[in-house]
């Protein structure tokens, strides 16, 4: 049983929101040292080293650079790309390969810049669409939402309700990109940008990078790490379609993602002490919520109204802010959050908090990735 | 930006089959491709069925009849060519014979008031050097 068995060891991460000169390069050294500090090891221990590519800017062999930067010859080294999904599917195939005698000591890392780089990539067209006005990543979301509202009554204020709950954790986060707390009466009076949507459903555009250790718990007893957190249950999901192609647009292979995560940690829903939710748009977390098993399939407006998923409420959700507040890159500071809150260090520590999940999510709900974690 | 800079930056690659499909528009028809082995119909236009995975097939003329998956409206301009037409809609659409597809939904006054699931009817509109297979409700 690899249950528990493997740790996140150490969390790092750079400053978010504008950082203007620094390359994807550079801003992966910045979080791996840190997160090396964390753990209180020495590079020189590391033998892999997983990389999502930066998603502004794709560069072949770009694992290898990274490697060549941290001044290592890493027995696994490789970028993986699941989009969103790619940081949680890394931490899960670092902790196979150590399983099976392919590392021991694995690091896993994203930086990007797009937003004093270029962001073209976000609002590239949807080819061969462009032909429709089918361009960028929120109408993809959007599209998702406007079916979900019809087909179960989700409502524009339960879509604001999931930034007003992010929105208010981020503010009390000094790292956060956006410290500003939003009131659904500020949402509502925003303009449609891409109806259903408005500006505050959509995530943030940030450079920055975050990297995590991990490792064996036998490993990081030996080497004295001071708060290993480990990993109970990891699993994916990929409904791999296009938008357009699926059969089903309000349910997706996070389902399968978190019944594998679930299954291995030997827990249920009700067992989750604090969720972190890929938050990229206000739909990604309703919908994850439902397939995750925390509400029926159609009751996630309901589930996040009324501040349930704020801190206090039945599941706090995004306790840094997540996408829409803390930072928009995808999907590393969820975890970082995740191993804060079972250390019992996160700024809105959740009393009591024995577990944690933490959802990784991409494309347009193309891929996903799940992670549960527990107490050091 | 000219109509030809509009209708060079949006017109789809340039891919053997796609041209094919383009060119049925043209001449007024919108066509899906169905397969011979297993008889699945499908959007867009791919060599192999993604069903069987054989790559015998014929192309069929869609009756015109379909039905609302979901839309947007946007409300900002992503690329210039659009900028003179916000807002607009963009929607999946699920032709009778099964396949879906990316559309516009013309002709529905607010689309606000649109609904998933309602019956649409295809008008093919010349468009950007194009014929653009668009959808308006019964
Ligand atoms: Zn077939």
């Amino acid at each position: 049983m690899m249950r528990g068995k493997y740790v996140i060891a150490g969390i790092g991460h750079t400053a978010f929101g504008s950082l203007p000169g620094r390359s994807t390069i550079s801003l992966n050294v910045e979080a791996v040292r840190n997160a090396l500090a964390d753990a209180g090891v020495e590079k020189d221990i590391v033998d892999a080293v997983l990389v999502k590519y930066p998603t502004s800017h794709f560069e072949s062999i770009y694992g290898q650079k990274v490697a060549e930067a941290l001044g290592l010859t890493p027995r696994i080294n490789c970028v993986v790309d699941q989009a969103g999904a790619s940081n949680i599917g890394m931490i899960g195939y670092a902790a196979m390969a150590i399983e099976h005698g392919q590392c021991e000591v694995a690091l896993v890392s994203f930086a990007d810049n797009p937003k004093t780089g270029s962001r073209a990539v976000f609002s590239r067209s949807r080819d061969p669409n462009a032909v429709f006005g089918w361009f960028g990543v929120p109408a993809g979301y959007a599209m998702v939402a406007r079916r979900h509202m019809g087909e179960y009554g989700t409502t524009h204020a339960q879509l604001g309700a999931v930034a007003v709950a992010c929105r208010r954790h981020g503010a009390q986060n000094l790292r956060a990109q956006l410290k500003k707390a939003l009131t659904i009466e500020e949402y509502l009076e925003q303009p449609m940008m891409v109806a259903p949507f408005r500006r505050d459903d959509c995530c943030l555009v940030s450079d920055g990078g975050a990297a995590v250790v991990v490792m064996s718990r036998e490993r990081a007893r030996q080497l004295k790490v001071r708060a290993p957190v480990p990993i109970l249950g990891f699993g994916q999901g990929h409904t791999a379609w296009d938008v357009a192609q699926r059969p089903d647009m309000t349910t997706t292979m996070a389902k399968a993602s978190a019944a594998t995560a679930f299954k291995m940690a030997g827990l249920l829903p009700k067992d989750i002490d604090v969720a972190q939710i890929y938050d990229c748009f206000t739909i990604t977390a309703l919908m994850t919520l439902e397939d995750y098993g925390f509400c029926k399939k159609g009751e996630g407006g309901h589930f996040v109204e009324g501040g349930g998923i704020e801190f206090g409420g039945r599941l706090p959700m995004n306790t840094a802010g997540g996408l829409l507040s803390e930072t928009g890159m995808p999907g590393l500071q969820l975890v970082l959050e995740g191993v804060r809150q079972m250390r019992g260090e996160a700024v809105l520590q959740v009393p009591h908090a024995r577990t944690s999940i933490v959802s990784n999510q991409g494309g347009v709900m193309h891929t996903h990735a799940t992670l549960i974690l527990g107490q050091p | 930006m000219t109509d030809d800079e509009k209708a060079a930056a949006l017109r789809p690659p340039a891919d053997p089959l796609g041209d094919q499909f383009w060119q049925s528009l043209k001449e007024g028809r919108l066509t899906f491709q169905r397969c011979k082995h297993c008889g699945n119909a499908w959007l867009p236009v791919r060599s192999e069925c993604p069903r069987c995975l054989e790559a015998d097939w014929a192309w069929e003329n869609a009756s015109g009849a379909a039905r609302l998956i979901s839309w947007v409206v946007y409300h900002r301009a992503f690329h210039e060519a659009f900028a003179d037409r916000v807002p607009y809609t963009v929607a999946v659409v699920e032709l009778t014979e099964g396949p879906r597809m990316t559309s516009n939904i013309i002709g529905a006054g607010d689309p606000e008031a649109l609904k998933i699931d309602q019956a649409l009817r295809l008008v093919i509109e010349p468009d950007f050097g194009l014929f653009v297979p668009r959808f308006t409700p019964v």
